[in-house]
This record gives C-alpha cells, structure tokens and sequence, in this order.
C-alpha cells in the first residue's frame, strides 16, 4: 500500500507508476528479510536443545568407547579419577535420589498447602503479599541457599542429633525443599486459579465448606496443572547442584540413608570441572556421560508430565 | 420435617466442617510461615555474620590467602562483565524469537516444535548449560575459559526466561491497537516497531530484570566451563587512552564472578574466610532481591496503569 502522497503524485504523473512499484518491491524485500532474521533469533533455542544432545552424546560415545553401558549400570563403585577406576553411576545416582526425595517430602506437601491456602482461602491483602514474597524466595541464588544449609541448617539438626556428620544430604534436602516450594506452590495456585467460578459456585450452593471444596472440586479440576508443577520441582530437585556440592559433601557414597554424605551427579561435575582436567581425558569424558544420564532422567520427567497434563486435562 | 435430634446432629455435622475450615486456615498461614522465616532466617544469619566485614576495603581488594586482607574486586568486576555479554546477546535475540512467535509465525509444524522446545529448555538443569557450554564454546569455538563463553553460556540460559516474557506482554496488547495501525497501512514489520514492541516495553523489562537476577545468581554452569576461583587481576579495561579507545581484550580474558568467590570460601575450613563468605553472600543477596524487588514493582505498577 502506497502513502497517500504517494498516490496523489502516481495520479499526476503516470511515468513514477515504476518507482512506485520499485519501492513497493523494495519494502516487500525488507519485510521478508526481516522476518527471517527474527524467524532465525526463534531457532537459536532449537540449535541450543540440538547442541545440548550434540555435545552429551558425542562426548560420551567416546566414554562408553571405553567403559561398557553394563559395567556403568551395575558397578556399585565411582571411582573415575583413581588408576583402579570405577563407573558405577549408581553410586552417584543413589546421592541424587535420596536428597531428591528429602526435598519432594517438604516441597510437596508444603508447596501445596501453601497453593489452596493462597487460592481458596487467603484474603486479598495476605494473597498480595505472600506472592512477591514467594517469587523473592525463588529468586535467591542457590550457592545462598548451600551456604544456609552447611552453616544454619545443619548445625540446627544436629544440636537435635548431635551424630549427624557436617556434610549430609539431610540438610541439603531439606534447604532444596524450601528453594522448590515456591515453584511448587505459584504454578498449582495458576492452576487452582484456573478452575471456573461456577464449579465452585456450584459446590457452595450444595452447601460444602470451604475446605470440602477446595479438596474435591478445586484440587480434583486442577490436578494436571498441580501434577506439572510436581514434575517440575522433581526435575529442579535432580538438576540441583550447588546447595549438594556445598553442603552434601563430595564423596561418592552408595547410600539411601539422607544422614550420610554422598554426591550427587551435579556435584561430581563441579567437582571435576573445579579440578584442572586436561581435555580429552576419561576423567573429562566422565562429566559427560553424568551430564546425559542427568538429561535423560529429566527429559523422563519432562515426558511424564507432558502425559500426565493430556490425560488428567479437563476441558470446561 | 426433621425432628429434633436430627437438627442436634445436622448443627454438630455443620460445626465440625467448619473446624475443619479454620482448622486448615491455620495449617495453610503455619506452611506460608514456614517459608518466610526461612527467608528470614537465611537473610538474618548472613546479615549478622557478613555485615561486620563489610566495608570499602572488601569492595576494592582482590582476594588473598589471608581472610582478613581478601575481597571481592575481581568477582564483582568479572560479574558486572559477563552480565554486559550476557545481556547484549540474550535481550535482541530474546526479543525477536519472541516476535517472531507471537506476530509472525505461521501455524505449523515448525512453530510447534519451537514452542515445545522452549518449554523443554526452561527445564533442563542449568549445569547441563554448562556442559554444553563446556563442549562447544570452550573447546570447539576454542574461546578458552573467558568472559565471552560465560556469557554466551548465561545468556543461552537466560533466553526461555526472556522469550517467555516477551510473548506475555505481546499477548496481552488488545487486536485493536495492531487492526489500527495495519488499517493506516503499515507493513508488518512498522507495525511492530512503532506498537508492539514499544506497548511491550516493560512486560519485557520485567522479564530481562528476572533473567538477569537469576544470571547473576548462577554458579554451576560457570563453575563448568571451568572459570577460575583465585583471579588476582582485572581483566584489560574497555576503553583505553589512546586510539581505537576501544578495546575487546576483556572478552577473552579469565574471570571469576561473585558466587564462584563465595563457594571458594565456603568450601575452606577457616572461620575467617566463611565470614568473607557471608558477606559476599550478603552483597549478592542484596544485588538479587533488588533486581527481582525491583521487577515485581515494575509489574505491579503496570498491572495498575495500563488499562486498555
């Protein structure tokens, strides 16, 4: 579309009607060009996830090269750096399994009650309060929340338990715990905040309670919304490192015990990475094929939800 | 009718659900507690114990072997640099695959597995960005241990973050606005410079602050691509006396950031250096509380003013 000076001109004199078209093809070409560049800009996060899966598998086909999957799997010892080494990545495994489920026992049950709480029985004014206060919380650097544990935590647990050695993965959990609530708690109250009016109008005129309806109408009509959320925390508790590398020690120790330290996948490589590896050597391999086992189990997660969310959705 | 006995039991049965009201009013304001005297508990001991270290000397000293003579020069400088790389790649880009999602992209295929892949990148760990980082950038892109890779490692971090934000704030631009300028004849791209991405201005702002806050908190990733943690020196400054002015040598120079500096003294034995740890703590607190303090404000404001 022509300016309207444009026009006016064009009616004038027949002979710019070429320029005219010349400039219309112009700015068609700009447009185009434009919208590739920020078509490009929108791929860059394809490259990233192409990269990510690039650089995991590659590195550790040359691990397996060396370690067979079986011996990975099965070995009950880790002991990469060692002349007599070991890869039983389920050593590392067992550390980020256990402080996981220390952290999902406080997350969970919090996270939600914190979610109905905040959706179905705050008043305004706490409501407004509570959420930015949440989102602070979730916003404080974890390395914080690792130096909480070793320093505030633990000696809190053990003054109740003086055997409680300075590094475990008690302490790291819960702390992880208190660093999931909040993504827990905001992304099922959006959840709960999404279920109609009417069902709860509905509820009420029968003559439930408040409780009776945030537990079996609320909850139930929300529940692939709070479902993802738990998914989500599960995956943040497994890909945490820094609270685990600092206050979970950094032996690897086959052990569901949450009173002993142990590592976990992440803080194996800190660990190696704050080490001077030299590049190319199995040790530096070794951080790879963790790195992809970690991916693989949050990719899991991933999928899980993405099932759980079509399965549980309800249409209103 | 009911009769009397049946009224006792229907007033008893009334009165005990609403207990049970009261009863879980109480247990969910005790959870929310529960989560904000960590908050200040967490604030408060880092306070006590980093405050008294805290001083001009902290700020302008690197660190060294004796706990009472180290600071955190080079970690807030290295800190300030990578977030400058940080920033200038994953804002543009961030925008941009914001628009194009939002106003440009066709529904197909492509799109989706762009969506669905943003989705997915927002939860992978943030040390697999490292190792990513660790492989390409690091080794195959052969930028070494620098600002650069740093940078480019958050700002791949921070982009979900920032895409997500953008597309929010152009969603909630009324049809009206963009009917408006295509009816006077702007192209595509006229209407998106001159409407959308001005009306989606602080939507964005607020999510770049959000982005950052959380840049700046990250150490694994950093850690990963195998940063220093003693930096004894400054990288080379940006401008120089004579000409260009300019000078981009910062880029490729080592670094270390400011939680990288706290995890150093938090890992050593001394009770000397877990103060300095806390006090670093504390100044990093502060820099992530006002960041995201000052992003909810942002919000709130607009989310008062702007009525369509």
């Amino acid at each position: 579309m022509a300016s309207v000076s444009g026009e006016v001109t064009s009616v004038l004199q027949p002979a710019s009607q070429n320029a005219r078209l010349a400039r219309r093809r112009s700015r068609f070409i700009r447009e185009k060009a434009i919208e590739s560049v920020l078509f490009l800009a929108a791929l860059v996060s394809v490259f990233t996830t192409l990269g990510i899966v690039y650089i995991l598998v590659a590195e550790s086909v040359v691990f397996f090269e060396q370690v067979s999957l079986w011996d990975f799997l099965t070995d009950n010892q880790w002991t990469p750096l060692f002349d007599d080494a070991h890869f039983g990545i389920l050593v590392l495994l067992s550390g980020t399994l256990t402080s996981s489920a220390v952290a999902l026992i406080i997350a969970i049950p919090l996270g939600t009650v914190i979610a109905i709480y905040l959706s179905e029985f705050a008043p305004f004014s706490i409501r407004e309060i509570a959420k930015p206060f949440l989102e602070l919380l979730g916003g404080v650097p974890t390395i914080i929340y690792g130096y909480f544990a070793l320093l505030f935590v633990t000696p809190l647990l053990q003054w109740f338990y003086p055997a409680l050695p300075g590094f475990n993965l008690l302490s790291a959990g819960i702390v992880m715990g208190i660093m999931i609530i909040p993504y827990v708690a905001s992304i099922s109250e959006d959840a709960m905040r999404a279920v109609p009016m009417n069902l709860r109008e509905g509820s009420y005129a029968m003559g439930a309670t408040r409780f009776q309806t945030a537990t079996r109408v609320v909850v139930p009509a929300a529940i692939s919304g709070i479902a993802s959320a738990y998914i989500l925390g599960i995956s943040r508790a497994v890909g945490e490192t820094m609270i685990l590398a600092v206050a979970a020690g950094m032996q690897p120790n086959l052990t569901f015990n949450p009173l002993e330290p142990a590592a976990t996948i992440t803080a194996f490589i800190v660990q190696v990475a704050l080490g001077d590896l030299p590049h190319g050597s199995i040790g530096y391999q070794t951080i790879f094929a963790a790195g992809l086992t970690l991916m693989l189990f949050t990719l899991a997660c991933n999928i899980a939800g993405h099932m759980l969310r079509k399965s549980f959705r309800e249409a209103y | 009718m009911p009769n009397a006995r049946d009224l006792v039991a229907i007033r008893a049965l009334i009165a005990s659900h609403k207990r049970w009201d009261m009863l879980f009013g109480v247990v969910g304001l005790v959870a929310l507690m529960i989560g904000v005297l960590t908050f200040v508990a967490l604030f408060a001991d880092m306070a006590i114990d980093g405050i008294p270290r805290l001083n001009w000397d902290f700020l302008t000293s690197f660190p060294s072997r004796k706990p009472a003579q180290a600071g955190i020069l080079s970690a807030w400088v290295g800190t300030a640099l990578v977030m400058l790389v940080t920033a200038f790649f994953a804002v543009p880009l961030g925008v941009a695959a914001g628009l194009y999602l939002e106003e440009y992209a066709p529904k197909n295929w492509m799109t989706d597995i762009i969506e669905i892949n943003i989705t997915n990148l927002a939860g992978v760990p943030s040390i697999v960005y490292g190792l990513l980082a660790l492989g390409l950038f690091v080794y195959q892109f052969g930028l070494g241990h620098s600002v650069l890779a740093a940078g480019l490692t958050l700002a791949l971090l921070i982009l979900p973050v920032v895409i997500v934000a953008t597309r929010e704030a152009i969603r909630s631009i009324p049809q009206g606005i963009r009917e408006g300028a295509y009816a006077l004849g702007g192209t595509q791209w006229q209407v998106c410079k001159d409407h959308i991405i001005p009306y989606s201005m602080p939507g964005i702002l607020t999510g770049v602050i959000i982005g950052m806050a959380r840049a700046i908190g990250e150490t694994a990733p950093i850690i990963t691509i195998g940063a220093l943690t003693f930096i004894a020196f400054l990288p080379a400054p940006p401008l120089k006396l004579e000409p260009p002015f300019v000078s981009f040598d910062w880029l490729f120079s080592g670094f270390t950031v400011m939680p990288i500096q706290m995890f150093n003294w938090t890992s050593r034995p001394e009770a000397a250096f877990l103060q300095n740890a806390a006090a670093a703590g504390f100044v990093l607190v502060i820099m992530t509380l006002a960041m995201n303090g000052f992003a909810i404000y942002l919000r709130y404001r607009l989310r008062k003013n702007i009525k369509w």
